[in-house]
């Protein structure tokens, strides 16, 4: 069923929207939160489980310090004020899929709070305040079976997957977000895709949103433009891609401004997302009395990370992904369009390795923004999954500043290399690629193009130096390519005395 | 050797030492004292035979090819159906978890069988441990060998009597409220409940995790002290333990010497609602401490009052969360399965039919006293009465030593007497209480019989954290010194049970 919406900028221009965003991490950690079991993605299930994780009886788990590491870091690179001292506690409620029927997380105590982190959108930058970031533990898999359309109901029965329960998550959540409404959807996503980034810097996930590394809970409410008092809040979950929270933002927007101006009333519930018709749909009513019975988790000592760690931690932490990206933009001396095509791309990080390796950013860009990504969509893959690295392209790039190659044939030695057909060197001598750089096999065709062009000679001879380009070409072509054009031009000069 | 089951735990292991019994033999002797007496004491819900014979034959192999054994090996020993132990059926005395072999070894039923100590069977308890008395067990109740028409005391009541009716000299119990204290003082049996966090929880059905723990039963001191250092001990798999050294209990308990000890006798622990004849016991045996030379003053702990209500908060609190797991999912008792009931309806009637009476009312009492709006009200208080309570006893460790008072205000009652009242049932664990509220360690040691009926009567002694010696060092006092009164160990005057078989 789809509701009625309203145009965007007819939402917004009766109602400010007011967003939170929660979004779960799961850390790369090797072993789970509370034991020893591996957290590899897509291993048949239930391989990866033990006692503590299946939550068998007279079980027990015990913090994995990585975990708290990783928790500590994110803080730090989120501005927040690291815990003295804090606690995990249960949440009490029952899903099949959560083998102990709570879950341990934090709650009043968590690791991490009062923090904030800046995004730019279309040149501005905007500053989000930071609520906490806390630690907890990810449930089971269940997959519904026998239903149309995959979820519990109308299935006929249910299998549940534990190996991913007990996967570290850290829960990132903001403070409420009021920015500009037509501002307030990109915010989100470039929120978002800041975090990802950051996360990525820090090492600490794999943030990969397809796999659910990274999960997107979105907040949103609408007040009467002006006012002051919150609105009621919708949440919608499990929001798996930046496009998606960007059209999950407008969708909420749009869908409660109909129902607020129509004199309706907005539920506080939970929503699903879909993906594929960009709506969202109502899920579980979601009222303040949601009652988790919440109280500190007496199988666990308290967590009291010492400020000496802290620091050393802090000490640690990469130049924030934005900061560095600043920096080496001024570096490089490439353009907003290069850098964010650079970044979209997913090239970043190679062009840092390549110019690592002594080639000029200009150059790196060139070979990744231009063959090597074209050859990656043109197959399909991502540009860091081709057989061609930063090493091949500083190698390929040393032969066109040596002169063994020009750009065109280098364009050749990529093509080769992506074909597998061996190194650099094997693939020129294969394809016989070098330029030819013996005078005498060069003036030996200068000497066939000016006996083939007497005219063109006739107007450089008349006045037009220009004219030799004409000369030049035939050269060229003469040489199948493989001769440096400056050579080329510099014995002509001298052959015609120009 | 007809006597093999009147012997200490460290009599057999010098038996078997010196060659003059094997752990075969031993067990043997009582398995067959289990055939012949259990069905009238129940203390037992399963009897592994063949896996007690096979755990003393390899003893008995080791021993014989020279091997350097610990000092219990091929003692046979009853553990509470509370500790998991792999392939074994493990129920906590619940119709819910009837049938589960669980996959795992408890750390302490890792030790056990680590230091060649030979386990019997799983011993009958209240269900989940929530009972003091043992007529909540879904299987039966456990009877008291010194009078069947009694109760041994909960929850592990079976524990207790199977050390009492001489069918093993050794057992594991668990305390969260007392639960080896009051049965060992119920049976004339030495229970100590050893510093919170001393010995590992991992493998222990939880009850409530901030106040579980394993401990020792035995019929003597020095047995126990054995016992308790073979179980106890830094377990990474368990947040709680403690990352120190075990304290020196067989060597305190050898020892016993209270000269210059200062003993404090709490106030607050006596007078109304104490049986005359517990109160005579425990006073003559605070006069015997003091002949031998310990210092003995009356000390006040004025929050103990608050200790009973605030830890019938905290454990049902804690309770209802770790019994959540309970859904007839994965493992135990399921009913109505039958392909038309949902899962949420599954759940429902399995636990209808699972869990006991108590079980059900802890849980609706812990669930309410957690609730949103309530908590602060009751959780969040009875934690406040926690910390003053801890507090209380800080205060009297810096005047005394140790602190002393009966461990049960009555000796055992009669089966069904106070079933029907649980508030009257619950009065029971006065004098225990504290000590799990405070995480501190404590005993009950027998200190003889009381007037009115002829029951045993314990002595409850109370140490600060990780000074569990000293409660072995006054335990080995007293018995060293009333058994020359008695001329042996109280247990000798427990009345021969009929051997039925």
């Amino acid at each position: 069923m789809t509701a009625a919406v309203l145009e965007i900028n007819d939402a917004l221009a009766t109602y400010d929207p007011v967003m939170g965003l929660e979004v779960h991490v799961e850390l790369n950690t090797r072993s789970k939160m509370f034991c020893g079991c591996p957290t590899e993605f897509g291993a048949p299930p239930n391989t990866q489980t033990c006692p503590v994780c299946l939550g068998l009886p007279g079980a027990l788990p015990v913090v994995n310090a990585k975990a708290v590491e990783a928790a500590i870091k994110i803080g730090l690179a989120l501005n927040c004020e690291i815990a003295e001292w804090c606690r995990f506690a249960r949440k009490n409620y029952f899903y099949p899929d959560m083998p102990k029927n709570f879950q341990t997380s934090q709650y009043d105590e968590p690791i991490a709070f009062n923090g904030w982190t800046e995004v730019a959108v279309d040149g501005a930058t905007y500053r989000i305040e930071m609520e906490r970031a806390h630690m907890e533990e990810d449930t089971g898999k269940a997959t519904h079976v026998g239903g149309a359309t995959g979820r519990i109901h109308g299935a006929t029965h249910s299998l549940v997957d534990y190996n991913r329960a007990g996967i570290p998550l850290i829960e990132i959540v903001t403070k409420t977000i009021e920015v500009p409404g037509d501002k307030a959807a990109a915010v989100a996503r470039a929120y978002v895709a800041m975090l990802r980034d950051l996360l990525f810097s820090l090492g600490v996930s794999d943030v990969r949103m397809d796999q659910g590394s990274l999960r997107a809970d979105v907040n949103v409410s609408l007040k009467p433009s002006g006012s002051t008092a919150l609105g009621t809040r919708t949440e919608t979950k499990n929001v798996n891609s930046f496009r998606s929270v960007e059209r999950a933002v407008t969708y909420e927007i749009t869908r409660q401004a109909a129902v607020l101006s129509s004199g309706g009333k907005i539920l506080q519930e939970t929503r699903h997302w879909h993906e594929d018709t960009g709506i969202t749909t109502a899920g579980r009513e979601k009222s303040d009395a949601d009652d988790y019975r919440y109280f500190p988790e007496p199988d666990l000592v308290p967590v009291a990370p010492s400020r000496e760690w802290v620091e050393e931690l802090r000490a640690t932490l990469p130049e924030a992904p934005s900061v560095r990206r600043a920096r080496l933009q001024e570096e490089w001396g490439f353009t907003d369009l290069e850098m964010r095509d650079a970044v979209n791309g997913n090239a970043l990080e190679l062009i840092v390795s390549t110019v690592e390796l002594g080639v000029p950013p200009a150059a790196a860009k060139k070979w990744w923004l231009g063959e090597l990504a074209r050859a990656a969509n043109d197959s399909g893959t991502e540009l860091d999954a081709l057989p061609v690295g930063p090493a091949e392209v500083a190698e390929v790039q040393k032969l066109v500043d040596d002169g063994t190659l020009n750009d065109k044939l280098a364009r050749q030695v990529f093509e080769g290399l992506l074909a597998g057909e061996g190194t650099p060197a094997e693939i020129i001598e294969k394809r016989g690629l070098a330029l030819v750089s013996d005078d005498s096999a060069l003036l030996e065709a200068i000497d066939r193009a000016i006996a083939a062009n007497p005219d063109v000679v006739e107007k450089v001879n008349s006045g037009k130096p220009a004219a030799a380009g004409a000369l030049i070409g035939a050269v060229m072509k003469d040489m199948r390519g493989q001769a440096d054009a400056a050579k080329v031009r510099q014995l002509l000069n001298e052959k015609l005395g120009i | 050797m007809t006597d093999l089951i009147r012997k200490t735990a460290a009599e057999l292991a010098d038996l078997m030492a010196s060659k003059q019994a094997s752990s075969v033999e031993i067990t043997q002797a009582h398995l067959d004292r289990i055939t012949a007496v259990d069905g009238d004491v129940r203390a037992f819900l399963h009897v592994d035979t063949e896996g007690a014979l096979a755990q003393a034959k390899a003893v008995d192999d080791k021993r014989a090819a020279g091997e350097q054994l610990a000092p219990l090996a091929g003692v046979p020993l009853a553990l509470k159906d509370v500790l998991t132990q792999e392939g074994v059926p493990t129920t906590a005395g619940s119709k819910i978890l009837e049938g589960w072999k669980p996959p795992y070894d408890a750390t302490v039923v890792k030790r056990l069988k680590a230091a060649g100590i030979v386990i019997l069977g799983k011993t009958n308890m209240d269900e989940f441990a929530m009972g003091s008395s043992t007529e909540n067990s879904a299987y039966g109740t456990t009877h008291n060998p010194w009078d069947l028409t009694r109760i041994p005391g909960g929850s592990g009541g079976g524990s207790s009597a199977a050390i009492s009716a001489y069918e093993a000299p050794l057992a594991i119990g668990t305390d969260t409220g007392g639960s080896i204290r009051q049965p060992g003082a119920f049976t004339g049996t030495v229970g100590v409940k050893p510093t919170y966090g001393g010995t590992s929880r991992y493998g222990l059905i939880a009850l409530a995790s901030s106040l579980d723990t394993p401990g020792p039963c035995a019929r003597t001191t020095l047995d126990a002290a054995l016992l308790h250092e073979a179980i106890a001990g830094y377990d990474p798999m368990d947040s709680t333990s403690i990352n120190q050294p075990v304290p020196a209990v067989v060597e305190a308990a050898r020892n016993g010497d209270v000269a210059g000890l200062r003993i404090g006798v709490v106030k607050e622990l006596g007078g109304d609602g104490y049986q005359p004849g517990v109160e005579a016991r425990f006073h003559e045996a605070v006069e015997l401490l003091t002949k031998l030379g310990a210092e003995v003053v009356e000390v006040s702990c004025p929050h103990f009052q608050y200790a009973l209500p605030a830890y019938y908060l905290i454990l049902p609190s804690e309770a209802s969360s770790n019994l959540a797991k309970f859904d007839a999912m994965r493992y135990g008792l399921r009913v109505g399965d039958d392909g038309e009931n949902s899962a949420e309806k599954v759940t429902a009637l399995s636990r209808e039919a699972g869990f006991g009476a108590e079980v059900k009312r802890r849980i609706i009492l812990g669930t309410h006293a957690l609730s949103s709006g309530y908590y602060d009200a009751y959780y969040g208080q009875a934690q406040k009465v926690r910390t003053l309570i801890a507090r209380d006893f800080a205060n009297a460790y810096e005047q005394v030593d140790v602190l002393v008072s009966p461990a049960t205000p009555t000796t055992a009652f009669a089966i069904g007497d106070r079933i029907d009242d649980p508030i009257a049932m619950y009065k029971n664990d006065l004098c225990t209480i504290p000590s799990n509220l405070a995480g501190n360690a404590a005993a009950s040691f027998p200190c003889g019989l009381a007037d009115e009926d002829g029951l045993p009567v314990g002595f409850h002694v109370m140490a600060p954290v990780l000074r569990d010696d000293l409660l072995y060092k006054v335990g080995g006092a007293l018995e060293s010194a009333l058994a020359e009164q008695w001329g042996g160990v109280l247990m000798t005057k427990a009345p021969e049970l009929e051997v039925t078989r």
